[in-house]
């Protein structure tokens, strides 16, 4: 268990409702994600983790309640306006831009920082060039955290799915972002793979001081890394505490083992 | 030296008329390079915009004005309107449709190649009309050489000057810029493009507005050559054989496409016609195209696809 600094609310979900058609994928969900933390989502598969992530980011737009995220709350956000607004995140399935190298998608990650227009950027002269050259040393630097220099030039469809979970990782810090929102990291890694990416999770946050929810299966995982954790089963929040009260909470041991009704 | 003149003379004119077939098939390879969408409306887009273009060129000089600043007038007026077409289209079919699959997509253009075959011609008129923007007449080069000289068609080579300078212009926008880097990003992943904060019915407005100018500049070679008319559309079918060659992802794919077919088709209606009868240029392309299936699916120079099972 770890404890850094943890202060002031960064994100703030309240009474988060999701239908899809007939289907309820969450009710009235609220909880808060404070300044600094790693937020860990957890429940059984179906529980509504990742519509939760996609409401987050403004691929979902909830039927009712509101996301206030540093401050402001707004109804319907995009998922561009998300990331401009310093929300960045990775996928469950692995979403790469497969055609380019590992080293251009973790450059596109910096779309946003770039200042300079077509004309500059077409002739590559002036200011327009300097700052090419500054976001390139940002990325080689996110290439050397990752350790992933070996394979900047390969394009990323021929990685093997642990260096691709890397990659786009990297993309995703690129974006430079205050809220972090990772959507099973670990999902199919080998252990020593797991201790990687756990490795730069923890990094990240105590480095760049990062904000980090994740949603992550492996018990072991979300126990060390996380600060707090919230537990979702059936689209409903069931739990919301310190990994050790979470653990031992009656309705997170029945959803998770079943109980006979 | 009659048989090498004549060799040459054809060569040059199937090689010039072959930059033609490539100014349409650029149009296809930049809406699927930026959005995997395979544009079946793109030669509904050259007939709109080469409508738009005569129709106002026709008024205005009927008024009286200039020719030049007709033709100036008539080129920003064809420019806005495949603007607004670029923009009804994002908004109102490929919008609502983020991050369906591609065959969704292709479905949708050829909703829209009805769309604007019918409105081009409802509001332009249906008849064929004639455009004078380039000189259609010949040179004959080399007349010392050969008897005869080989014969040039200045609209060809203005065909081909023309399609030069947008294959630069669009290599160096793709490569080079931010948007061209987004617009990449696009095509390969919606959803990740999104997260990384690329507003995607921005960049779709983008890579549709480029599309119809590459249209609009197709309209007026192709509009000079054989007037302003429906068949115009047809021309996305020579088209096809072209990207198939070339590869739907690259630029440079679809002008050597088009230099080969071209060239080949006409060699070859020269020299097999006699013996396999004539007709030749009408199915070379495709032929070819069915080989180049066989031994390189992906194309000359298209991107390799790359399946982890």
């Amino acid at each position: 268990m770890r404890s850094p600094e943890v202060n002031d609310v960064m994100l703030r979900v309240e009474r988060v409702s999701l239908a899809f058609g007939g289907v309820k994928a969450l009710t009235d969900v609220s909880f808060d994600i404070r300044k600094g933390e790693i937020r860990a989502i957890i429940g059984p598969n179906g529980a509504g983790k990742t519509s939760m992530l996609n409401v987050i980011n403004g691929f979902y737009h909830p039927n009712r309640g509101s996301i206030t995220f540093k401050g402001k709350s707004r109804p319907r956000m995009r998922p561009y306006e998300a990331a401009r607004g310093g929300i960045a995140r990775t996928f469950q399935n692995v979403a790469l831009f497969k055609g380019m190298s590992a080293l251009d998608n973790i450059m596109a990650g910096r779309t946003l920082k770039m200042r300079y227009g077509l004309l500059w950027q077409a002739l590559r002269v002036g200011p327009a060039r300097t700052e090419e050259i500054e976001h390139r040393q940002r990325v080689e630097e996110i290439i050397d955290f990752l350790e992933i220099e070996a394979i900047r030039k390969v394009p990323v469809a021929r990685l093997p799915y642990g260096l691709q979970k890397r990659v786009e990782l990297g993309r995703a810090l690129a974006m430079e972002p205050d809220l972090l929102l990772l959507d099973e990291p670990m999902a199919g890694m080998n252990l020593e793979e797991k201790e990687d990416m756990s490795r730069f999770i923890v990094e990240v946050n105590d480095y760049y001081g990062t904000t980090i929810a994740l949603i992550e299966h492996d018990m072991a995982v979300v126990m060390d890394l996380s600060n707090r954790v919230v537990v979702l089963d059936h689209g409903v929040k069931i739990a919301d505490g310190t990994p050790d009260e979470v653990k031992t909470n009656q309705a997170v041991i029945d959803a998770y083992l079943g109980v006979a009704h | 030296m009659i048989a090498f003149g004549q060799f040459l003379e054809i060569l040059i004119g199937g090689l010039l008329s072959g930059v033609l077939y490539s100014l349409v098939a650029l149009g296809f390879v930049l809406i699927f390079k930026a959005s995997g969408v395979f544009n079946f409306a793109q030669g509904a887009m050259v007939l709109l915009a080469g409508l738009a273009l005569v129709r106002t060129l026709d008024f205005l000089v009927a008024r009286g004005l200039p020719f030049w600043a007709a033709v100036i007038l008539g080129v920003v007026f064809a420019a806005a309107v495949m603007a607004i077409a670029a923009f009804v289209i994002e908004r109102y079919v490929l919008g609502p449709l983020v991050n369906q699959d591609g065959l969704t997509l292709f479905m949708s253009t050829i909703g829209i190649t009805f769309v604007l075959e019918g409105a081009s011609q409802m509001i332009f008129g249906a008849d064929n009309y004639p455009l004078r923007l380039f000189p259609t007449d010949a040179w004959f080069l080399f007349e010392n050489q050969f008897p005869g000289g080989i014969l040039v068609s200045k609209l060809d080579v203005w065909g081909g000057l023309i399609a030069g300078v947008l294959v630069t212009a669009l290599a160096i926008f793709f490569q080079r810029t931010k948007t061209g880097r987004a617009l990449r990003a696009v095509a390969d992943d919606h959803t990740a493009a999104q997260s990384v904060g690329i507003p995607i019915s921005w960049i779709w407005f983008v890579v549709w507005l480029v599309a119809g100018l590459v249209a609009l500049v197709a309209a007026t070679v192709w509009g000079t050559k054989l007037g302003v008319q429906f068949s115009i559309t047809f021309l996305a079918l020579k088209a096809l054989p072209v990207l198939i060659i070339g590869g739907f992802t690259s630029v440079p794919g679809a002008i050597i496409g088009g230099l080969i077919i071209g060239a080949g088709e006409k060699l070859a209606e020269v020299y097999l016609g006699p013996s396999i009868g004539g007709g030749i240029e009408y199915w070379f392309g495709f032929v070819l195209a069915l080989a180049v299936l066989m031994v390189r699916p992906q194309g000359l120079f298209g991107e390799r696809i790359i399946e982890r099972i």
